[in-house]
């Protein structure tokens, strides 16, 4: 995979050209390190074109409960960021070539305690293609920037994003911008908002890159609408509450990708 | 009047950056969410700040409500008893609601007011803050919500209660340790839900920008009062100037007005004290200052227990106030740049204080600042004699009884 030029690894092969691509999110080390490999090869088996891969964490702050709950699980068993970029490697490594593209869902301080240099590093050897930081806005990514060439850098765009930010977040982007479909925390949620298709439409202005929609998609149907609005959809508490069975993932997520194919983008 | 207090421009102290930056802490490090609100916090607030409107009601509030100036005592048989010349307690513990907490969320609600919300929310450890949120918002007719960890509930009922008196919602977070840090975490999640029409009243000098400037801008009132106080009694510059820190507000509202107008070379001794629990050597302390290093946590960068794989560790002190496994990032960068000494005060050494200011001066102050006033005792014999000391008193000790009773003070 180090042989492999940065362009063939990154975000941006996830998303297919004549449809929205399906972004499932997994949380590393839950409930073991196992089952998450396990899972991980059952979300790529049902058809997710990205993985993004959720490292454990003591503060998420941006996470609901289901996440949070799974977060201090994988903790418990040992996991963080190094254990996380393994399990990467050893997925990516068995799946082969056609494997999705892996992002890693870190939040900052794990990256600065790693280093961004050393963390930058073990991750171009392990194949990850990007990463979505959420406490990292483009302001303050320089450090992570300096050290992160050939892994993509995914900011997150948000429903109280001024055109300003929407600009900077935009062009600050590598791999896709993530749109955050509603204000809160990650976690399922009943309705979509009614103001989502012009969220979307306001990123797109500001960016080239495809617009991934996450935060509150519980299932195939919001997950079908969001894919007629948007070039991704992300599907995280949804997965992570089904993570314990990787047979239930695979056929989740088959479920998701047969409705994302469904809609017309 | 002695020459020393007079403002010296060319040694003028000038962080944070237009960033928020105290050299390389503090920032904004949070979800891209709540970003737009702080920049539009930040320039609410600058243009308060240059508002005489604003800037008087907030002054008459503090004298007229609160009560402020607060007394600066001379405590003779305190000195007398750690052998010291004269010790001087700026009495922030006689602040209406006991404890200079108010004089921040006053000065926040009624920006909240003016920024035209009608909803704040809040965190609290020790429920000091809390109580003077609720206290803030029932004055000004705004709804609030008051986000506490559960073990803080169970240890400080008293001011839950408070709270609930006051019109306030207490909301309990079960999350982790169920302290301070837990509460921060849980108020900053349902600001990024709730942040079109939500205040979020920080009650330390930590967070992201604007914060961090903010808290210390509304609580240097009371170093400003001291420097004054100090004037007026024709006292030289003290030797010593203590403070308590945990996220640090008390503490940069005292050294702040110290570090501004005096020059280096004039400057006391300022020493923070923070919270070494069951010790330093133990993994039972809230010593961020004394064994973290720099991190992230609740959307700013500064010095942080953590762990290997950059976890903020469950900080532990006897003190509600003080569990916060972060500090302010100015106190980071004051510890770095060496304007500011920071040592580590055990639970039993706070215990001792806090009998010892009882007894000798009849004042029972929070638990708190019996950290502060820890250092008496372990700084005398270096001030000497004739040694000069200021101590703020952040609080008063009646939310504390219970908890001193269960240590074994007062022979129950």
């Amino acid at each position: 995979m180090a042989s492999e030029g940065a362009a063939a690894r990154g975000l941006g092969r996830g998303f297919p050209a004549d449809r929205a691509a399906l972004v499932i999110y997994l949380m590393a080390g839950y409930p073991d390190r196992a089952t998450s490999l396990a899972a991980l090869h059952a979300a790529a088996r049902g058809g997710a074109d990205v993985i993004e891969l959720g490292v454990p964490y003591g503060n998420p702050l941006a996470d609901g409960p289901t996440i949070a709950e799974a977060a201090t699980v994988a903790r418990e068993g040992g996991f963080g960021l190094g254990e996380s970029i393994a399990l990467a490697a050893e997925f990516l490594a068995e799946a082969g070539p056609d494997a999705p593209p892996v992002a890693l869902m870190t939040y900052l301080n794990p990256l600065m305690r790693m280093g961004p240099a050393r963390a930058a590093a073990a991750m171009r050897e392990a194949g990850v293609a990007g990463v979505i930081v959420p406490d990292m806005p483009p302001e303050a990514a320089r450090p992570w920037l300096a050290a992160s060439g050939g892994i993509d850098t995914v900011f997150l765009a948000a429903p109280t994003s001024t055109p300003e930010r929407l600009a900077t977040v935009g062009s600050a982007s590598a791999g896709f911008v993530y749109c955050v479909s509603t204000t809160g925390v990650t976690g399922e949620r009943t309705g979509l908002s009614a103001e989502l298709g012009g969220l979307v439409e306001s990123v797109r202005a500001h960016t080239t890159l495809p617009v991934a929609v996450g935060f509150g998609v519980s299932g195939p149907e919001q997950a079908a609408a969001v894919a007629g609005i948007a070039d991704g959809v992300v599907v995280g508490s949804a997965v992570v509450r089904r993570q314990d069975d990787p047979f239930a993932v695979e056929a989740f997520v088959e479920l998701l990708a047969g409705a994302v194919r469904s809609a017309r983008s | 009047m002695s020459d020393v207090f007079l403002p010296s421009a060319e040694m003028a102290y000038s962080s944070p950056d237009a960033q928020g930056f105290f050299g390389p802490y503090g920032g904004t490090f949070v979800p891209e969410t709540v970003i737009p609100a702080l920049t539009e916090l930040d320039a609410a607030f600058r243009e308060a700040l240059d508002d005489p409107d604003f800037t008087g009601e907030f002054g008459s509030l503090l004298q007229d409500y609160v009560g402020r100036p607060t007394p600066l005592y001379r405590a003779d048989r305190l000195a007398e008893t750690v052998g010291l010349g004269r010790i001087y307690l700026k009495r922030e513990d006689l602040n209406h609601t006991g404890a200079h907490k108010i004089n921040n969320t006053l000065g926040q609600c009624l920006l909240a007011r003016r920024m035209g919300k009608k909803r704040v929310i809040a965190e609290t450890g020790a429920g000091q803050h809390g109580v003077a949120t609720a206290t803030a918002a029932a004055l000004m007719g705004l709804e609030c919500a008051v986000f506490m960890g559960t073990e803080d509930i169970r240890r400080q009922s008293l001011n839950v209660y408070k709270m609930r008196l006051l019109g306030a919602e207490v909301v309990p977070v079960a999350e982790g340790s169920g302290t301070l840090a837990d509460a921060v975490t849980g108020a900053l999640r349902h600001w990024v839900e709730r942040v079109g029409d939500t205040f979020y009243v920080l009650g330390s000098a930590v967070g992201p920008h604007p914060y961090p400037v903010m808290v210390r801008e509304f609580q240097k009132v009371i170093g400003e009062e001291t420097l004054v106080q100090l004037q007026g009694r024709a006292e030289r510059v003290p030797d010593a100037v203590i403070a308590c820190v945990g996220g640090g507000s008390n503490a940069i509202g005292m050294f702040y007005p110290f570090l501004r107008d005096l020059p280096a070379g004039k400057r006391p001794l300022l020493v923070g004290a923070e919270a070494a629990g069951l010790g330093v050597e133990t993994d039972r302390h809230g010593a961020a200052l004394t064994k973290g290093l720099p991190g992230v946590l609740h959307g700013f960068y500064s010095y942080l227990l953590q762990d290997e794989a950059g976890n903020p560790l469950e900080a532990y002190s006897i003190s509600a106030g003080l569990d916060y496994p972060g500090v302010g990032p100015e106190h980071s960068y004051l510890k770095d740049e060496g304007l500011v000494r920071y040592e580590a005060v055990t639970d039993a050494e706070a215990l001792a204080a806090f009998a010892m200011l009882t007894e000798t001066e009849g004042i029972i102050p929070a638990i708190e600042s019996s950290h502060a006033l820890a250092l008496l005792p372990r700084l005398a014999p270096e001030l000497g004699a004739d040694g000069v000391v200021v101590v703020n008193v952040s609080g008063r000790g009646d939310k504390d009884m219970d908890i001193v009773r269960e240590a074994g003070l007062g022979g129950e």
